[in-house]
């Protein structure tokens, strides 16, 4: 039981960042059906950034605020300078677009900052915390209930302010949102803006255990992408649901199967779903216009 | 003009031209060895295309069969009674076996669904190439026998320029019959509008399936060259990166266009070497050119310019 | 050197190369030099340190006037750990730049597919790649300066046994260097009585190592464990297992390279064991020890110029790069095959990786006793056991 705790707290905490790469890729492609897989840079630039503002003394609540402000700013340009000019381009030539500024994101912050492996101090303490045999980083922790305060704080902006409604009506139907008066490039924008947050904070949350560098997100965007897909594209709550279930899987699999093989096992698992479920466990049907 | 463009030979004559005139027009081993390198990314940028361009479904995952084709070539001659060259026979036709087994299922998926079922794929013929270091030297790599043509051995770059150049021309007169053939119509009618083809009854599952094994039978031919021009092979071949490599090269030099496959191909092997010069900037570049083509010529280069041409007159 | 004497040297080798008639090579000529290294990618630990070292080094050497006179001319390409662009930066090296030497190849992949080249072209080549199957079958134009990682784990395995361990634990990273490293511990493993009861691996880019430590801590019996890998892994390791309450000593590879592991794994890293060459304990090194100057003098230039903590990685290029310079004097040309006859001849070369006696038959020339045990102890680097 200890052991299977444990697994299971490994899975969890691996799984919270996969899920909040996810929930990026969800919230862009909802408003703009692009496939941001430069999604995986802004958690990298949460955690860097983070690193580089303390090291010149600043104070580590600043640093991160500093951190997410950048990261944002990065998202900004990203969609004004190659996804808006690229708009109505092919889904798939917008996916290369993304490819693109991922690159280009990876080299600048190796030049920016450097090529090392670099670590964020924990939140409060590496004291790990033992419940029923099993021990848990408090960082891990942070990490997870930091995941549950975004998701809530998303949710309630998306369903109880002007501007969260404005993107879930964008998601809906994009032409329709368009007529009744909401400026969906902006929308857009603001999807970007806030995916980059979600993802710097992830990077900030989770460097104390997981470590971070300049090519870090190359990983988390493999993962998120499989995450947000074997959850139903485009369903936050799929997100959530397919992170933590990779997370589990690599675990459990790595666990009680093999360790060499339990990132293949998680990918046959996401297969399987998928046979039964061809649009993820929370995607709706979707039908081809014609 | 217009009809010269169109005739059925166009796009292989013309990659015949270039791999002649590079062939003698390219003085050092260093350059005739990246024209190789690009000859064969280019064989499997078409066998993607026909997948991508034509039939409309993406892979994230055709490194994987690259893989297979390398290795069969590394790894059969060890283990079985055959030469490299029968080797590189039996790694296509196992590609093709897996590409069907696979295909059936996967196909059934949509979009970027299908996308991570066969990233997925990828990864799980990465994975075996890499763990199982009894069979393929794991990680590091491993070597490949030199492969003998008639008593021939083939070695040094040159012989191997021409053997890629050429088998690059007959694979692209290959896919541009295809192209043209019923089936390739269905394809295209395919890539247009699933629900229509299916309307006008066409076999949808049936024809996916074929273009999905076509796809793969280039990709793992193009593997099987690799590892032979190189003599070694490491698992990075199969790697998630290659697989978006291949992708890129498709998209960039565009989708439906067999000369556009050899354009991106030449693109993105060519673009590292003489970007070297700027040192710790060369990957910022290589992602701005990236997100600036794809801004600007977002049909992909070589349609994109036809297109400009066509409006030109 | 005054400049007096080096201006004599420089009309003696002009002199002398007029009179044998070579006009073409003129004092100022370069000697031209290739290296293809993982400057990017997963790899760029490795990469980023040699490189950094590799233009340092070069630098200096040509304001100090050079080598025979000439500058030397370093060409750098980022392979980024690919294999097959390894081997076509090796071509353009050979056959574009026409480098006199190469001195590169950060790991065993990218190494192994440029031998075949260098072989071809009879060009030496001094690699920086860590496994024994880079120079065990020797081949006529390969070298290399990092210590094997069979040594590694011979170190290892003698400090266990000492320590009377006869049942370990063992988990690697999949990546080449953890890889290998494991097989070459499993082929060395019987010579010392030990025996692996729990074999456990994870990625090169896993994030958290607690499903195989757990599984490690409940096998039955384990008395230590050792961890072969490089890069995050090894301290993400060491945290996990002190999160996980494992007491048992944990032994660390010549991998862990750096002070950075320690500032990774913070207060967990106390008490970890690991093989690692004298580069790392500098300062502490006494003043006898015949690698005392030179390994202080290469942290010292390496910390004051880049700003980041010494690797024995940069060492490997250190020790690469003056290797081929003190062979390129000792031939008296940049003739590749007597270059390659000065480097086989190297004896007696202190590096920061220990004295190289390199010979016909072995082609990298360190032993076991090229390694110190050392073990971290209130976040710092201590020398054990009887070095």
């Amino acid at each position: 039981m200890a052991e299977f705790l444990q697994f299971a707290f490994s899975g969890l905490t691996v799984g919270a960042v996969y899920a909040l790469v996810a929930i990026g890729f969800t919230l862009i492609y909802n408003a703009s059906d692009v496939v941001n897989f430069a999604q995986g840079e802004f958690v990298m630039i949460g955690g860097m950034a983070t690193v580089f503002i303390m090291a010149a003394g600043v104070p580590m609540p600043l640093a991160a605020g500093g951190a997410i402000v950048i990261a944002v700013a990065v998202g900004l340009l990203l969609h004004r300078l190659a996804i808006e000019p690229a708009r109505g381009a092919d889904a798939v030539t917008l996916i290369i677009i993304t490819i693109g500024a991922s690159i280009f994101l990876r080299s600048a912050a190796s030049i920016v900052f450097d090529k090392q492996f670099h670590t964020l101090p924990p939140f409060t303490g590496e004291t790990p915390i033992v419940i029923g045999g099993a021990a848990i980083l408090p960082q891990s922790l942070w990490v997870l209930g930091g995941g549950v305060v975004i998701v809530t704080i998303l949710w309630a902006f998306l369903t109880h302010t002007i501007l969260g409604k404005a993107i879930l009506a964008t998601a809906a139907n994009r032409l329709a949102a368009k007529l009744v008066g909401i400026n969906t490039s902006y929308v857009v924008g603001l999807s970007f803006a806030v995916s980059a947050a979600i993802g710097a904070i992830a990077g900030i949350l989770v460097s104390p255990v997981t470590l971070t560098r300049y090519d870090v997100g190359t990983l988390l965007a493999l993962k998120g992408f499989a995450a947000a897909m074997v959850g139903g594209m485009g369903s936050p709550i799929g997100a959530i649901v397919g992170g933590l279930l990779i997370g589990l899987l690599e675990a459990f699999g790595a666990g009680y199967i093999s360790s060499d093989y339990k990132d293949a096992i998680a990918f046959l698992v996401i297969l399987a779903v998928l046979f039964f479920m061809p649009t993820g466990l929370f995607g709706r049907a979707s039908v081809e216009r014609v | 003009m217009g009809r010269l463009f169109n005739h059925p030979l166009a796009a292989p004559a013309l990659i015949a031209l270039i791999v002649i005139a590079c062939g003698f027009g390219l003085g050092s081993n260093f350059y005739l060895r990246v024209a190789a390198l690009v000859w064969i990314s280019a064989l499997a940028a078409i066998g993607l295309n026909l997948l991508m361009g034509f039939a409309g479904q993406v892979s994230l995952g055709h490194a994987g069969f690259f893989g297979i084709g390398a290795y069969a070539v590394a790894v059969g001659p060890n283990v079985l009674p055959v030469s490299p060259l029968l080797a590189l026979v039996l790694g296509i036709a196992l590609a093709a076996v897996i590409a069907y087994l696979v295909g059936r299922p996967i196909l059934k998926l949509k979009g970027h669904y299908l996308a991570v079922a066969t990233l997925g794929f990828g990864i799980l013929v990465y994975m075996v190439l890499s763990n199982e270091s009894g069979l393929t030297g794991g990680p590091d790599g491993m070597p490949v026998s030199r492969a003998t043509l008639f008593g021939w051995r083939l070695k040094g770059v040159d012989t191997w320029y021409w053997i890629t150049g050429g088998v690059l021309v007959v694979g692209a007169w290959v896919a541009v019959n295809l192209v043209r053939s019923p089936t390739g119509r269905a394809l295209r009618a395919l890539h247009d509008s699933e629900v229509a083809a299916r309307v006008v009854g066409v076999d949808v599952a049936r024809y996916k399936l074929v273009a999905f094994v076509v796809s793969a039978v280039y990709t793992a031919l193009a593997g099987g060259l690799l590892a032979l021009f190189n003599g070694f092979i490491t698992p990075d071949v199969a790697g998630f990166m290659h697989s978006i490599e291949f992708v890129v090269m498709v998209v960039l030099g565009g989708m439906g266009s067999i000369v556009g496959s050899l354009v991106g191909a030449a693109i993105l092997i060519a673009l590292p070497q003489a970007l070297s010069a700027f040192q710790e900037y060369e990957h910022l570049a290589l992602g701005l050119i990236l997100m600036v083509f794809m801004i600007f010529l977002r049909k992909g280069i070589v349609p994109s310019l036809v297109a400009l041409a066509g409006r030109g007159r | 050197m005054t400049k007096f004497q080096r201006l004599a040297r420089l009309a003696a080798v002009s002199a002398a190369s007029l009179a044998l008639g070579l006009t073409a090579v003129s004092a100022a000529d370069p000697i031209k030099i290739g290296s293809v290294l993982a400057v990017t990618g997963p790899a760029s630990f490795l990469g980023d340190p040699e490189d950094k070292t590799l233009k340092m080094y070069v630098d200096k050497i040509n304001e100090e006037g050079g080598v025979l006179g000439r500058p030397l001319e370093l060409i750098v390409y980022d392979s980024g750990g690919d294999a097959n662009k390894a081997r076509t930066f090796a071509t353009r090296l050979i056959e574009d730049d026409e480098v006199v030497a190469i001195v590169g190849g950060a790991t065993t992949g990218t190494t192994m597919a440029m031998v075949p080249l260098v072989e071809d072209a009879e060009i030496p080549f001094i690699s920086l790649g860590g496994a024994v199957v880079i120079i065990d079958p020797v081949k006529e134009w390969v070298f290399k300066t990092p210590h094997t990682d069979r040594m590694a784990c011979q170190k290892i395995f003698e400090d266990m046994k000492a320590n009377g361990y006869t049942k370990i634990g063992m988990i690697s990273g999949t990546g080449g260097f953890g890889k290998s490293m494991r097989q070459q511990c499993l082929d060395v493993i019987g010579d010392y009585g030990i025996e692996v009861v729990a074999d456990e691996t994870y990625g090169p880019s896993d994030a958290d190592m607690t499903p195989q430590l757990t599984k490690i801590k409940n096998a039955d019996g384990v008395q230590a464990v050792v961890n072969p890998g490089f890069g995050q892994g090894p301290a993400i390791v060491t945290r996990n297992y002190r999160q996980l309450g494992i007491e048992v000593p944990l032994y660390q590879s010549h991998g862990v390279a750096s002070k950075s592991f320690i500032e990774l794994a913070g207060d967990s890293a106390n008490g970890v064991r690991l093989p690692a060459a004298a580069l790392l304990v500098a300062d502490k090194l006494p003043d006898n020890d015949p690698q005392k100057a030179v390994v202080v003098d290469y942290k010292t230039m390496y910390e004051d110029q880049t700003g980041e903590d010494v690797s024995t990685f940069g060492g490997h290029a250190y020790d690469g790069l003056m290797i081929l310079v003190e062979a390129i004097k000792k031939a008296g040309s940049d003739d590749p095959a007597a270059i390659r006859d000065a480097i086989e001849a190297t004896t007696g070369f202190v590096g920061t990786g220990g004295e190289v006696n390199m010979s016909a038959d072995d082609h990298l020339g360190l032993d076991v006793s090229a390694f110190k045990m050392l073990e971290i102890q209130d976040g710092d680097w201590t020398i054990v056991g009887g070095n």
